[in-house]
């Protein structure tokens, strides 16, 4: 006899099997682990779910920042608008790079599924570059901005346009670390499971940030420089 | 060298705050003293504040709520004497200290008492009734933890060191900005709660993907205990609605730091922007507080009626319809600002609608207890307390969701008294039943019935004789946040509030008493069986308190309620198989991160508060090597052998059969 | 973390993706290699689509705003789908219902906003009427 008959009325286990008791079928679903069926999921889905969670909670952070551009574009207080600072070209450029470092990004994932440590590398340096680049190319444009008397402060259009790009460059800059960060453990602790987890954690990231990005360029400087 | 900081920031001139201070500032030099005499700091370094264990952080947060709870109580006795006495006379508080009360009061009620007192529940009781063994993110979840403590400790070093917000629980723009609230103040209030706020995303992402991706086998959604749900979706709402604050209150700083003009009068800012964004968090915030509220009572009435909870699945959708419409109901905080009609109609509508998903709630627990056998135990009486005076809080907030009505009683004393109807109904005594309700499961013994009982009918009763005369004068047209009281004839109800209060605190000393009781009597009140109260989900089939690694194997969930109907096959007669084998588990390693996080972080909100550049500088490259640090260890668990927890389960198993003799015998 | 502890990381659960994980089974349209190098196509063709939209004349004026905000969720969904993996398959339910909730939190937020801003500007006193410094 078991401790569980032993006390009656108190089983002792509860992780025993003997027989279903759901008369209304209540929870049953065909999928299997994605439901919860079948147990905790693997670390891997977990650690990539959840930082899905936080990026998903950052970027209703920009869409704040987006509804103070939204309500404040109009307000210039005589100051330069819009059509007079954006530089099409400049943001072209921009574009194009960051655009491309996700794409090289995605070529870095794919040689880490192929556990190849050389090409991972480079992918991911190429990455970091061509953000740094459009890092670069933010900077400069806020500079000559505020050195021609368009600073944040000049009024309430341009500082919720600083504050929009600058939390976008600023996301960017912390991804720059963040992929430096990366760089170093791969090439110390090489395709450990929980390093593989951050570097598709940092894909994510990279992705989402050109994501943003899109929304930026279009209703930020293409709209702003067409109206 | 030390910013805006010098000697002047310590009001040696206020003795109020000096006195305070000084009497904090002794409590805490003597409880540290405590300790090291006893020399309990590697206990508490080791088993506490390095724990990444959900347990002992959720107790860590109910800690941290409760003593925020008193810090904020005494705030609001402080205001209640002073209107008094302003009937009377002058009052005792400046104004610009009154000021100060009142915000305090506000700020830390809701940031630092209410929200870590639900998170804490939530830590405590989630992964046991998922039937897992912690939390998806352990280490997160203690740096969310320390963080919240990290503005806590903020808020309150505002009481010595400088001044606090004079701008109410929201900073309103344009009073919050530099051009009017010159002084370091607001600059407490925005960087406690950023850096509490930040902690708070951290839990609300680790519970979401703890409990979409951690669950017992066979554990699929709609067997969830609506516990879980609810937590889901509160934490579904941190991680939208949180994000929104954290951008408002940085353009806030912005504007006062870097001379932007999002909300300033100048420059083409528009102050209503801030409204209207601080809301889009505030009023998901409210559902965050009072979703796992909900979540607690349902089980209690459940588990108290001796019933399944009545109506599960329309629980759940009433749940997850507030979670979702809790987004569209902002605008109602202003009604007044002058929006068109449509605008206000269009909100005034959904407000009246969220209230339909509660009215489900309330009818399906109402059912819950028809045809019960009712057990008026102390949690039971806090859940009894809530349904009634909840459900007038409720219809004054519809009524207020009415426009028209709305701009005869906003910002009145009648708005203040329908809050707190509901949030001390809803949150506060969701909290208090909770904490009774569980307190066994965390510490292997029960609370002290009757000093419980004292402190739930004294609560109430103050409750009810506090917010009542609020609601009279609201509807006579008294304002909120008067320091002076201008007519005579508001005089014999804020008596009666003040009368109010004084029960209210006699209700919170029977409290501290029914605490200080039960420990000295634990050994008569120790729960043997780990299931004090005939419950029927997966946190009382493990013993009190849980080992570290909560169920020695995990559980094979079948139905909704499956500690019940494990019971009740075992009382058929059904024989279980015992385990005969154990396995060794693997459980997250103690760190330091979270406490070191936020040690840095608290260094660089005080330096920013104070301009303290070089400061805040070290402090960011503290907490980044923080985080290398921790990103490069090489052993992130530890195990426990098999033997081990062979050993602990089958003395679970031991203390169980022994009581069980008991209880035959004396049959 | 200890290298054994998560041997099950390597078998990809069929039924549950992680957010971006490319699980090569029949709902993946386009995998690997190509899978990318189709998604970089087409994003530079939107973006190139977005910048002539307004460095032309090609498109009516009044409809630049529409023209620019259809580019935008397009590429959005360029990138969801050929660099974050994310399907319409079951094995994705969880990360496309998290998506959702966060889009209409999103479209809530700015929307919203700017019609109750809206509405509030037209309800301010020009400023002209209003007395000199303000309020």
């Amino acid at each position: 006899m078991s401790a569980t008959t032993a006390t009656g009325g108190l089983p002792s286990d509860i992780s025993s099997r003997s027989g279903a008791h759901d008369p209304y079928r209540l929870g049953r679903h065909d999928g299997g682990a994605g439901v919860g069926e079948g147990g905790p999921a693997s670390r891997y889905v977990t650690v990539s779910y959840g930082f899905w969670i936080f990026l998903l909670s950052d970027i209703i952070m920009f869409s704040a920042f987006f509804a103070g551009y939204a309500v404040l574009s109009g307000a210039t207080e005589g100051g330069p608008t819009g059509r007079e600072l954006f530089d099409l070209p400049r943001v072209a450029i921009q574009t194009g790079l960051l655009l491309t470092s996700s794409f090289t990004c995605g070529l870095a994932s794919l040689a880490s599924h192929r556990r190849d440590q050389l090409f991972t590398q480079v992918w991911l340096a190429v990455s970091g570059l061509l953000g740094a680049g459009f890092l670069l190319l933010e900077l400069q444009e806020f500079a000559t901005m505020i050195s021609d008397g368009a600073g944040p402060s000049r009024s309430a259009f341009l500082s919720s346009f600083f504050a929009l790009v600058g939390c976008h460059g600023l996301h960017v800059g912390l991804g720059l670390l963040f992929l430096a960060t990366m760089m170093a453990q791969l090439a110390v602790k090489g395709f450990r499971d929980d390093i593989l987890r951050r570097l598709h954690c940092f894909n994510l990231f990279w992705h989402a940030l050109d994501i943003v990005w899109i929304a930026i360029f279009s209703l930020v400087y293409l709209l702003g420089a067409s109206s | 060298m030390l910013g805006k900081l010098d000697l002047s920031a310590i009001p040696l001139d206020e003795p109020i705050p000096l006195v305070a201070a000084l009497v904090v500032f002794l409590a805490a030099v003597g409880v540290l003293g405590w300790v090291t005499i006893r020399g309990w700091w590697p206990y508490l370094w080791r088993e506490w504040i390095t724990s990444v264990d959900h347990k002992r952080i959720g107790v860590m947060y109910i800690v941290l709520a409760a003593l925020m709870l008193l810090r904020g109580f005494v705030d609001a006795i402080m205001m209640r004497t002073h209107q008094a006495a302003t009937l009377f006379g002058p009052g005792y508080l400046p104004p610009d200290h009154y000021d100060q009360i009142f915000s305090a009061h506000g700020t830390i009620m809701i940031f630092f008492a209410s929200m870590p007192f639900i998170i804490g529940l939530m830590n405590f009781v989630v992964p046991l009734q998922l039937g897992v063994r912690d939390m998806a993110f352990p280490t997160l979840n203690s740096v969310g933890f320390w963080l919240t403590a990290s503005g806590a400790l903020l808020v309150n070093l505002s009481l010595v060191i400088g001044e606090f917000a004079r701008t109410g629980w929201l900073p309103y723009a344009p009073l919050s900005e530099l051009d009017y609230s010159p002084g370091v103040g607001v600059d407490y209030y925005l960087w406690a709660i950023q850096i509490s706020g930040v902690g708070t995303l951290f839990t609300g992402v680790n519970l979401v993907t703890t409990i979409l991706k951690m669950r017992a086998p066979g554990l699929g959604y709609l067997r969830m205990p609506i516990f879980c749900w609810t937590s889901l979706a509160s934490a579904m709402l941190i991680v939208a609605a949180f994000p929104i604050l954290t951008a408002t209150l940085a353009m806030l700083t912005l504007d006062r730091y870097l001379g932007f003009h999002f909300f300033t009068n100048a420059g083409g800012g528009n102050p209503m922007m801030f409204v209207n964004l601080i809301w889009a968090w505030g009023h998901p915030e409210v559902y965050i507080l009072v979703l796992p509220a909900f979540g607690v009572f349902s089980e209690i009435f459940s588990t108290f009626s001796s019933k399944p909870l009545f109506g599960y699945r329309s629980m759940v959708a009433a749940t997850l319809f507030i979670c979702v419409v809790s987004f569209t109901v902002w605008l109602h905080h202003f009604f007044t600002m002058g929006a068109g009609a449509n605008v206000n109609a269009a909100f005034g509508i959904a407000t009246s609608i969220i209230a339909v998903g509660t009215g489900v709630k309330i009818y399906n627990w109402i059912f819950t207890m028809y045809g019960g056998r009712i057990r008026f135990d102390t949690p039971m009486l806090w859940a009894l307390g809530f349904i009634t005076t909840f459900t007038v809080g409720g219809m004054t907030g519809v009524l207020l969701a009415v426009p028209a009505a709305d701009f005869v009683l906003h910002n009145s004393l009648f708005l203040v008294a329908h809050f707190h109807n509901v949030i001390i109904s809803g949150v506060l005594f969701g909290s208090f039943a909770g904490y009774t309700f569980w307190f066994p499961k965390a510490f292997g013994f029960r609370l002290h019935e009757g000093w419980g009982k004292a402190a739930f009918w004294l609560t109430l009763a103050g409750f009810i004789l506090v917010f009542a005369p609020l609601y009279l004068v609201g509807l006579e047209g008294m304002t909120r946040r008067l320091q002076r009281v201008p007519v005579e004839g508001w005089g014999p109800p804020l008596l009666v509030a003040l009368l109010g209060v004084a029960v209210m605190m006699a209700g919170a000393a029977c409290q501290i008493i029914q605490l200080v009781v039960s420990i000295r009597r634990r050994e008569s009140l120790r729960d043997e069986t780990g299931d004090p109260w005939d419950g029927r989900s997966l946190e009382w089939s493990t013993s009190s308190p849980p080992p570290a690694f909560n169920f020695a194997r995990l559980p094979h969930v079948e139905n909704e309620e499956p500690y019940w109907s494990v019971k009740q096959r075992s009382i058929e007669g059904q024989p279980l198989e015992a385990p005969d084998s154990y396995e060794p588990i693997e459980m997250p390693k103690r760190s330091a991160t979270g406490f070191l996080t936020a040690f840095f972080a608290t260094a660089i909100g005080f330096a920013l508060i104070w301009h303290i550049w070089w400061l805040a500088i070290l402090g960011f490259i503290g907490a980044y090597a923080t985080f290398v640090v921790f990103a490069w260890r090489d052993e992130a668990e530890v195990e426990i052998p098999a033997e081990e927890v062979a050993r602990i389960d089958r003395e679970r198993l031991r203390v169980r059969e022994a009581w069980y003799r008991r209880r035959e015998e004396a049959a | 973390m200890s290298t054994r502890d998560s041997h099950e990381d390597h078998v990809p659960d069929m039924d549950d993706a992680a957010p971006g994980q490319e699980v090569v089974n029949d709902r993946e349209p386009i995998g690997g290699l190509t899978g990318y190098i189709i998604g970089f196509g087409l994003a530079l063709l939107l973006t190139a689509a977005s910048f002539a939209v307004v460095m032309t004349d090609l498109v009516y004026a009044p409809a630049v705003i529409s023209a620019l905000v259809v580019l935008a969720i397009a590429q959005m969904g360029v990138h969801l789908v050929f660099f974050l993996h994310l399907t319409t398959g079951p094995d994705n339910t969880n990360n496309a219902l998290a998506l959702a909730f966060g889009v209409f939190v999103v479209v809530l937020l700015v929307l919203g906003s700017i019609w109750i801003m809206s509405h509030l500007d037209h309800a301010m006193m020009p400023a002209h009427q209003m007395a000199p410094g303000g309020f």
